[in-house]
C-alpha cells in the first residue's frame, strides 16, 4: 500500500480532537488529591468523605455562579512522588481552577510546589507543618490552609504537658515526615522551660518494631511520652509500649486522629491535640455532625470536618472571585474573612494560615472526648 | 547498657529475624530452581496475614478458645497461601518459563502490584490497618517471665527452626528433595533424567508460600495487618536471603536471624537515640556491602558461570 501522508494527518488530527478535554461550560472543575490508599489512608478517606458531603450540599443549593461544581479526585497512595504526578495531571490535563489537598504535610509540600509553579491555587485542609505555606520566610503565593500550624500546636502540647504536671517527657519522632520533625521540634522548644526531655527516640515510616526504642525510653522512667507521629505509627507504638512494660500516658498531635486510634484498647486514657471535637455544641458543628452521620452512619473525625470546610471555603472563594479563574480565586482565598466553618471561624492571615483554637481530646470508652480547649494565639 | 538489656535486645532481634528467615526461604527456594527473584513473595506473606485475620475475627466472634483460633489461623493461612502460590506459578510464571528472564521478573512485579492494590479494595480488605482479636494478642504478646520473652517470640523461633528442619529433611532425605536438588543443579539435564520439573517447581512455590503465610500471621499478631505490609518486610527478607547466600536453605535461616539481630542492636544499642530512625536503612547498606564483598552470601557457594 502506498503511504498516504494525508490519511495519517487526518488520523492524527482525529485522535488529537478526541483527546482534547471537553470543557463543559456549565460546570466548574475543582481538583482534589488525597491519600485514599496506602499507609495513611484513613486521612484521605475521611477528608474525601467530608469534601463530598460539602459538594453535594453546595450543588443541591444550585452550585456557585449558577454552575454546578465537579470535583476530580486523584489518589496519591500516601506517597509524595505520586502526589506530584496527580497534581500535575489535575492542573495541566484536567485544567482545574483550584486544588484541594492534602492532609499529610509532606504531600502538601510536594503538591504545593506544583501548584505554585503553574499558578493554580491550592487549599490544604489539614497540613500543619509551617513550611507548607511559608518556606524560608517567603509566603508561597498560591498555597493556603484552613488549619493552624505546628508552631502553635507544639506550643499548646508543651503547655498541656506542663499543665498535667509531667516533669520528664520522652519524645518520639518519625524522621521521614516533615510533619513529625516540625511538630516534635516545636514541642521540645515549648516544653523545655517547664520540664526535662529525658529521651528523644526516632523511627522511620517503615519501622514496625519499636520495642528497642520503647525499652530504652522505659529505662529513663518518663512521666509521659510524646509521639509526634501519624495514627498508623501510633497503632504500632502504643501496644508495643505496654508489652515492654512502659505504662505511662502517651500523647501527641492531630496526626493521631483516626477511627483506628480511638478503637485501640492500649490507647484508652491517652491524649492528643486536634482541630475539632464533635461534642462542640456550636450550631455549625452540630449541623455538620448530623449531616455527616446521616450520610455515612459514623461520627466524623477532624480530617472529615476539615475536608468539608475546605470544599466550602473554595466554593465561597469562587463565588467572591466572580469567575472560575485561577488568579481571581487565589486573590479571593487570601481575603477569606470570618468564614463560618464547621471546624471554627476561618480567616486566612497574611501567611496563608488560619488561626483557630486547639482542642485536647482524651480517648475514653473508644471515643475521643473533649478534655480542654485552647484559644488561638 | 546492662547484660540484661543486651539479652533482651537479642531476643527482640531473633524474634524479628525468625520471620525474615521464614520469608527468605521462599525467595531462596524459588531462586534455587527457577533463578527467579519472585517479587510477589512479600505480598503472599501479606495475603497470609489477611486470611488469618478473617479466620481469627470470625472465630473470635463465635467465642472460640485461643489455642483453637491459633491452630485454625495458621492452618487456614498456610493452605490459602499455598494455593495462591501454586496459582501464581501456574498461571503467571509457567506460560513464560521459556521467555527471557527479564519477562518473568517484570511479571513478578506485576503480580505483586496486583495483589497490593486488589487487597486495598474495600470489599477485599480495605486500605486501613486492622488488628487480630484481642484474646490472641493478650495471650501471645505479654512477657512470660524474665528477659521480656513473650510466647510469640518462642513461637516464632520454634516455628522457623522446625520448618527449616522439615525443609532440610525434605531436601536431603526424600525423592522430591533429590529431584529438587537435581533441578536446582541443572534444569535441562534434570528434565532429561525424567524428573517432572513442573511438579518440582510447583512444590517450591507451594511450600515457600506456606512458610510466608506462617510469617505473615506471626507478624500480623505482633504488629497489624495492612495490604502494604509485604513490601518492606518482603524486601528485607530478600536481603536476608542474599546475605545468607541465595539458593541456600541454611543460608536463609542464618541471613534472616542475623539481619533481625543487626537491626535491633542498631536501634537499641549502637545508634544514638536521635538516629534510631535510620536503622531501617541498615538492611540496604548490608545488601550493598554483601554484593561488593561476597556476592555469593555467607554460606553460598560461588558457582562458576556456565557459558
Amino acid at each position: 500500500m502506498r503511504f498516504k501522508p494525508a490519511w495519517v494527518l487526518a488520523a492524527v488530527m482525529m485522535i488529537a480532537a478526541g483527546c482534547k478535554q471537553k470543557q463543559n461550560t456549565n460546570e466548574i472543575v475543582v481538583g482534589e488529591f488525597a491519600s485514599l490508599t496506602g499507609a495513611t489512608a484513613s486521612f484521605g478517606q475521611s477528608s474525601h468523605e467530608g469534601l463530598v458531603l460539602a459538594l453535594e450540599q453546595i450543588n443541591a443549593q444550585g452550585g456557585v455562579l449558577g454552575k454546578q461544581i465537579r470535583v476530580i479526585t486523584e489518589d496519591d497512595a500516601s506517597d509524595a512522588n505520586q502526589a506530584v504526578n496527580v497534581v500535575q495531571k489535575l492542573v495541566n490535563s484536567n485544567n482545574v481552577c483550584a486544588v484541594i489537598g492534602e492532609v499529610a504535610s509532606k504531600r502538601s509540600l510536594a503538591g504545593g510546589g506544583v501548584c505554585d509553579q503553574y499558578h493554580c491555587p491550592m487549599l490544604s485542609p489539614a497540613s500543619t507543618n509551617p513550611d507548607v505555606t511559608v518556606e524560608n520566610g517567603k509566603v508561597k503565593p498560591y498555597v493556603f490552609r484552613i488549619c493552624f500550624t505546628d508552631t502553635f500546636q507544639g506550643r499548646i502540647d508543651g503547655k498541656f504537658a506542663a499543665g498535667q504536671n509531667w516533669k520528664k517527657v520522652a519524645v518520639m519522632t518519625n524522621v521521614d515526615e516533615d510533619y513529625s520533625k516540625g511538630l516534635s521540634n516545636s514541642f521540645k522548644k515549648a516544653f523545655a522551660g517547664s520540664g526535662e526531655i529525658v529521651a528523644e527516640e526516632s523511627y522511620s515510616g517503615d519501622t514496625k518494631d519499636f520495642k528497642s526504642q520503647l525499652s530504652r525510653i522505659r529505662d529513663k522512667s518518663p512521666d509521659a511520652v510524646y509521639v509526634a507521629g501519624y495514627y498508623n505509627e501510633v497503632g504500632l507504638i502504643l501496644p508495643q509500649a505496654k508489652q515492654v512494660g512502659l505504662n505511662v500516658p502517651f500523647f501527641g498531635g492531630d496526626g493521631w486522629d483516626s477511627p483506628q486510634t480511638v478503637k485501640l484498647p492500649e490507647a484508652q486514657g491517652d491524649f492528643y491535640s486536634d482541630h475539632f471535637s464533635p461534642e462542640d455544641p456550636g450550631p455549625e458543628v452540630q449541623k455538620f455532625v448530623k449531616a455527616y452521620q446521616a450520610k455515612y452512619g459514623k461520627t466524623p473525625d477532624a480530617m472529615a470536618v476539615l475536608g468539608y470546610d475546605s470544599m466550602r471555603v473554595i466554593a465561597d472563594a469562587i463565588k467572591r472571585a466572580g469567575k472560575p479563574d485561577r488568579q481571581a480565586i487565589t486573590g479571593a482565598l487570601a481575603q477569606t474573612k470570618n468564614f463560618p466553618g464547621a471546624s471554627g471561624t476561618i480567616t486566612i492571615d497574611a501567611e496563608h494560615n488560619a488561626r483557630k483554637p486547639i482542642v485536647i481530646l482524651q480517648i475514653k470508652n473508644q471515643t475521643a472526648t473533649l478534655y480542654k480547649t485552647y484559644p488561638p494565639e | 547498657m546492662t547484660l540484661h538489656d543486651l539479652v533482651q535486645q537479642l531476643i527482640y532481634g531473633l524474634s524479628v529475624g525468625a520471620t525474615y528467615a521464614l520469608i527468605a526461604l521462599g525467595y531462596t527456594m524459588v531462586y534455587g530452581t527457577l533463578r527467579l527473584i519472585n517479587f510477589a513473595h512479600g505480598d503472599v506473606y501479606m495475603v497470609g496475614a489477611v486470611v488469618g485475620f478473617y479466620i481469627a475475627t470470625w472465630l473470635a466472634a463465635h467465642g472460640a478458645a485461643v489455642w483453637l483460633m491459633l491452630v485454625l489461623v495458621f492452618a487456614g493461612a498456610t493452605v490459602a497461601c499455598s494455593v495462591l502460590g501454586y496459582a501464581i506459578e501456574r498461571f503467571a510464571y509457567r506460560p513464560l518459563r521459556n521467555r527471557p528472564r527479564l519477562v518473568l521478573l517484570i511479571t513478578a512485579i506485576g503480580v505483586s502490584l496486583l495483589l497490593e492494590n486488589a487487597f486495598q479494595l474495600k470489599w477485599v480488605f480495605g486500605p486501613t490497618h486492622q488488628y487480630y482479636p484481642q484474646p490472641i494478642k493478650t495471650a501471645l504478646l505479654y512477657p512470660i517471665g524474665l528477659l521480656g520473652l513473650t510466647r510469640l517470640d518462642v513461637l516464632s523461633l520454634f516455628l522457623s527452626l522446625a520448618l527449616v528442619g522439615v525443609l532440610t529433611w525434605i531436601v536431603l532425605a526424600t525423592r522430591t528433595g533429590l529431584a529438587l536438588r537435581a533441578v536446582s543443579f541443572r534444569f535441562d539435564t534434570a528434565t532429561l533424567m525424567g524428573i517432572n520439573t513442573d511438579r518440582i517447581i510447583s512444590f517450591t512455590f507451594v511450600f515457600g508460600s506456606g512458610l510466608a503465610a506462617v510469617a505473615g500471621v506471626l507478624n500480623a499478631i505482633r504488629y497489624q495487618v495492612e495490604p502494604l505490609m509485604g513490601i518492606m518486610w518482603g524486601l528485607k527478607a530478600f536481603i536476608a536471603a542474599v546475605l545468607g547466600g541465595i539458593g541456600s536453605v541454611p543460608g536463609a535461616l542464618l541471613g534472616g536471624l542475623l539481619l533481625g539481630i543487626i537491626e535491633t542492636l542498631l536501634r537499641g544499642v549502637f545508634l544514638p537515640q536521635q538516629y534510631t530512625g535510620y536503622a531501617d536503612a541498615a538492611a540496604f547498606v548490608i545488601l550493598i556491602l554483601i554484593l561488593l564483598i561476597k556476592p555469593s552470601g555467607l554460606v553460598g557457594r560461588t558457582a562458576q558461570e556456565k557459558v
